[in-house]
């Protein structure tokens, strides 16, 4: 596997707290594990969906859901509950994994995923869904949605904090730079931003050959923004679950600002003839790909349920 | 004679949203730069701690009233019809109309009248485009007084609403005793000739377009339809069936908006002649509020000549 995190950019977590003990660490990684398991076995199912994005996300969702976040899933509408709104809500499936697991709702309704009359649509609808804090699809804006969340908690004095998860070719909408404009303007210390660096965006400028695809930024260039717009900025290896965690503990310290957790990710993560390939952004798995790609997760699958019926 | 003029909607909505916010603390005014044109200001002098100033980053500002409300919060947009509705329109309909959050889009500015900014502020197509829009009611009052029930009326409503405000001051219909009535058109004058309907701040100058219709021997059926969406279908064709012939007046272009509603209605419950008075489809220009009113025949002397050349088309 590629390593995510660019040697030329130093890890700035150096103030978090203790570190994770292995067995904590273990256990995230296995639910992460399962999660990629499931979003690879749901859009095969589907006949559709996004896998690139997913797997990217599916580390820093595991980490919120199942250790940072205040949430009760038994009781989705606690008012002071924690808020995550997955702004690059074309990752959806991940989110849906990470929930069905929490225990939301059952994961056999993964299956519903993408067909009609699913709580799971395509893009997360907050009307369906209990425990879904926001709808998100169209890119941009879940961010400010995240704004106004936590400029809300304060208003209403609740302890909540906000966390919002971006994509990195998200944050060419500029919608997402209002956002950030506003968030700092109040100071929102109980704002969290994730930003799933992978690197790739959907198709992406030229490269040099025709396989390659550009980043959807050049390197340091999304510290740079977010620091210039008043962020407090921290950055760390996306699937290092360890530091993953430790970094988003510190997130949360605030510091009078909100801060952005820029996390270096592989797109693709964790099925090897999909990392870092900008095409698996949305592709269709041949039989022998979603056997090879069960296999590489640990979860081999009867080859049958590799084709349309 | 002709109706006397009312106050300016723009501060009848600083100080009815100011005063509706003094009894629910869910109430938060959202401002896109533009407090000190809309009256936002006037909410932020009482309640300083529930005035948003967004600044100049308007689909944001959308974005966090949604999310505002999903924390239990109704904000009140407040920013010109072309920023709050148009320049946002993808974050009204994922992030608001879609999810039928708590949300009033209470823009300024609509129509014509913008303190001569011309065709980039003059919204004439607004009520087309929030009326496609599922999830979204659409509410046009025709002066003050029904401009500060209508706002009133927003905050008993739990849903998206855009209503639609305008800046200067215009003619005054409605007298105190007069209740606004969600979705419910309003009979201002009987007639037997022919039906005009409108909308807005226009209705008061079909009102008196009648009056001088009456001295030429035309006797109008007026109705007011303050809810454009939903719209009401019975007192329509009601009174469709009363004359037979209806002409819709709007300060908006024709497509779509109010005469695409009335159209809409009459094609489909009870045919009936129909003429759309309004702005063609064009865009308009800068000028003088009356100039404007003239130059777009919508004036009450101007409704008039249209409407009397309408009837001898329509026969």
């Amino acid at each position: 596997m590629s390593d995510p995190l660019p040697a030329s950019v130093p890890h700035a977590v150096a103030s978090a707290g203790p570190a994770i003990d292995t067995a904590e660490i273990a256990r995230l990684e296995e639910i992460a594990r399962r999660i990629r398991v499931e979003i690879v076995r749901t859009v095969n199912h589907a006949r559709g969906g996004h896998l690139g994005g997913p797997l990217s996300v599916t580390d820093i969702l595991t980490a919120l859901y199942f250790r940072i976040l205040r949430v009760r899933p038994d009781d989705p509408g606690w008012p002071d509950r924690d808020r995550l709104v997955l702004s690059k809500g074309h990752s959806s499936i991940a989110l849906y994994g990470a929930m069905a697991l929490r225990g939301y709702f059952p994961v056999e309704e993964l299956a519903t995923f993408d067909a009609v009359h699913s709580r799971l649509q395509g893009h997360p609808d907050m009307c369906l869904l209990p425990g879904l804090d926001m709808s998100t699809g169209s890119l941009g804006m879940g961010i400010s949605a995240g704004v106004g969340m936590a400029l809300g908690a304060r208003l209403a004095g609740r302890d909540c904090r906000t966390f919002v998860v971006l994509g990195d070719g998200e944050c060419q909408e500029g919608s997402v730079w209002e956002a950030a404009m506003v968030g700092a303007r109040y100071g929102l210390a109980n704002l969290v931003a994730i930003v799933d660096h992978n690197k790739l965006q959907q198709y992406g400028w030229p490269g040099d050959t025709p396989e390659h695809r550009l980043p959807p930024e050049a390197p340091g260039e999304l510290l740079a923004k977010w620091t210039a717009f008043g962020w407090r900025v921290l950055e760390v290896d996306g699937h290092a679950m360890g530091e993953l965690v430790r970094t988003l503990e510190e997130a949360t310290r605030g510091e009078g600002r909100p801060t952005v957790v820029i996390a270096h990710t592989v797109k693709g993560r964790g099925v090897s003839f999909m990392e870092d390939r900008y095409y698996w952004h949305t592709r269709l798995l041949k039989p022998e790909e979603f056997a090879q790609a069960m296999a590489e997760l640990g979860e081999p699958a009867p080859a049958v349920e590799g084709g349309p019926t | 004679m002709t109706l006397p003029m009312g106050r300016p909607m723009r501060e009848i909505f600083g100080e009815t949203v100011a005063e509706l916010a003094n009894e629910d603390p869910r109430i938060v005014v959202l401002d896109g730069d533009l407090g000190s044109s809309t009256r936002a200001d006037i909410f932020e002098r009482a309640h300083p701690d529930r005035y948003l100033q967004m600044g100049i980053a308007e689909q944001n500002m959308l974005g966090v009233a949604a999310g505002l409300a999903t924390m239990g919060f109704m904000p009140f947009i407040s920013t010109f019809v072309s920023f709050a509705l148009i320049r946002p329109l993808d974050q009204v309909r994922v992030l608001i109309a879609q999810t039928g959050l708590n949300v009033k889009i209470t823009a300024g500015y609509a129509g014509l009248f913008t303190g001569m900014a011309g065709k980039t502020h003059q919204i004439v197509d607004d009520v087309s485009i929030a009326r496609a829009m599922p999830g979204i009611v659409v509410v046009s009052p025709a002066d003050d007084v029904e401009a500060a029930q209508v706002l009133r009326w927003s905050a008993t409503y739990d849903g998206p609403v855009y209503v639609r405000l305008v800046r200067d001051a215009t003619q005054r219909l409605f007298d105190d005793g007069y209740r606004f009535e969600f979705g419910r058109a309003v009979l201002l004058r009987e007639g037997r000739d022919v039906t005009l309907i409108s909308t807005g701040s226009q209705t008061p100058r079909v009102v008196d377009a009648a009056g001088i219709l009456a001295g030429a021997g035309i006797d109008a059926h007026v109705v007011h339809l303050p809810t454009i969406k939903p719209v009401d279908v019975e007192a329509i064709v009601a009174a469709a069936e009363r004359t037979g012939r209806v002409i819709t007046v709007e300060e908006h272009t024709i497509i779509g908006g109010l005469g695409g509603a009335v159209a809409e209605t009459l094609s489909e419950h009870r045919p009936t002649r129909l003429h759309r008075v309004g702005l063609p489809d064009i865009y308009t220009e800068s000028g003088p509020n009356d100039a404007l009113l003239d130059l777009y025949g919508l004036s009450a002397v101007r409704v008039a000549e249209q409407v009397t050349q309408a009837l001898e088309r329509m026969g």
